[in-house]
């Protein structure tokens, strides 16, 4: 049997372990990162019980049995031996749940930054995509679908590199 | 009020059925589409609906006694008893090359619907399908812009590119009522609010499509509506193609995983 090793209480530790899971797709951020992380919850009578809640980004999203495989070995791994890990879909996730931090390690890696989530229906007008590789707002959208559902893909006219824009949702 | 549970049943089956032939039929433009941007955007518009579907037979089999996976119900059911309008499995082309005028227009046609569907139904009485909705407008949102975006290039570009958007609508417009047919609908599951009458979306689709065809220089279709029927069970021929190549696999070799 493992021993839930540190002194922080239990519910502390799982969402810490859960927390820390990469998202496959995007290898940068962490799922809370991402806001896809909703809640941890540690069973009263058996603290070694534990129930995460994760929200897909989109419907069709093809990561969800990988982060849901990812979540279970990470607190397997903190000492937890009873993991479920369910998906909700409402309230719907939003790229405005996406973290400062998230938004930053983003653009780090090459894929600029959402701007605001569409209202309603009505698009939000971003007034510019910067370029992540030299930070020029001279850049234009190719395709409103890149490599995976939550991106698409644009290309900066100064350096004439393309690159992924994470798209509001 | 009580939300009837066999309507519950049929409405989501149907609606994810709609999803689910939708997506399948799509996937035949993948490394087809006259662009490689435009076989990314397919693929990811296809995605989109096939995550829809999984929600909706997920949960429409979960209610069912006794109750069966999204697997079972994709895979293991026979033509007659998939709910999906004629529009989303029609093939691309009765003979000769497939036309991506064809492909844009009804994409148009079924993303402005659903759209319309599920902004309504994102506030059912029933949590689920309120929550699947919720969660798929704002997918369907993208692809209503995308298949918008086209039609206004296709109609107000060339000549040809004109008139074959044009034919494309006239071909499909034939099969736009029957997404709005509701006798499929249990009346008590609309009184209840959990479901939404699919004739309330009309003059909405009307509105938003009148709009986009004029301003991209092409007519609204005046065409008589196609015999349908499938809501009730009953598909036009190339169905059971579609079906033997989606559903081969799974009864070829059951239990089958990769």
């Amino acid at each position: 049997m493992v021993t839930v090793r540190s002194a922080a209480p239990p519910v502390e530790q799982a969402w810490a372990a859960a927390a820390a899971v990469l998202d496959p797709e995007v290898p940068v951020l962490t799922i809370e990162d991402l806001g896809i992380l909703r809640d941890v919850q540690v069973d009263d009578d058996d603290q070694r019980t534990v129930r995460v809640t994760v929200t897909p980004t989109y419907s069709g999203c093809p990561a969800m049995d990988a982060i849901s495989e990812d979540v279970r070995s990470a607190l397997l791994d903190a000492g937890f031996d009873n993991v479920c890990v369910a998906f909700v879909l409402s309230p719907p996730w939003t790229t405005d749940w996406i973290s400062e931090e998230g938004r930053r390690k983003l653009e780090e890696f090459g894929i600029a930054p959402p701007g605001r989530a569409r209202q309603d229906g009505v698009t939000a007008l971003s007034l510019t995509v910067r370029c992540p590789q030299c930070g020029s707002p001279d850049t234009r959208e190719l395709s409103r679908f890149g490599s995976t559902a939550c991106k698409a893909l644009w290309v900066c006219q100064a350096c004439q590199e393309p690159f992924d824009h994470f798209k509001s949702i | 009020m009580i939300i009837p549970r066999n309507g519950v049943i049929d409405y989501a089956t149907a609606l994810g059925d709609d999803a689910l032939l939708a997506a399948q039929r799509m996937g035949e433009w993948i490394a087809a589409a006259p662009q490689i941007e435009e076989d990314v955007a397919i693929g990811n518009i296809a995605l989109d609906l096939l995550g829809q579907a999984r929600s909706l037979l997920s949960y429409a089999g979960s209610l069912e006694d006794p109750v069966r996976t999204e697997d079972d119900l994709a895979y293991f059911r026979d033509e007659r008893e998939f709910l999906n309008v004629q529009l989303v499995q029609r093939p691309w082309s009765g003979s000769g090359e497939r036309d991506f005028g064809v492909l844009v227009a009804r994409m148009l046609l079924f993303a402005t619907y659903q759209r319309a569907l599920y902004a309504a139904l994102a506030t059912s009485t029933d949590e689920t399908l309120a929550g699947v909705a919720g969660k798929a407008v704002k997918e369907v949102d993208y692809h209503r812009d995308h298949a918008t975006m086209w039609t206004l290039r296709l109609g107000d570009g060339t000549d040809e590119s004109h008139d074959r958007i044009q034919a494309a609508l006239d071909a499909e417009w034939r099969y736009v009522a029957e997404l709005f047919e509701n006798d499929f609908v249990d009346p008590a599951l609309v009184e209840s609010g959990a479901a939404v009458d699919p004739a309330t979306l009309r003059d909405g689709f009307d509105r938003r499509i009148s709009e986009v065809l004029a301003e991209a220089t092409l007519t609204v279709p005046e065409v008589a509506p196609a015999v349908t029927g499938g809501r009730r069970g009953l598909h036009s021929t190339s169905m059971g193609y579609l079906l033997a190549e989606m559903q081969h696999l799974a009864r070829s070799h059951p239990g089958v995983s990769w």
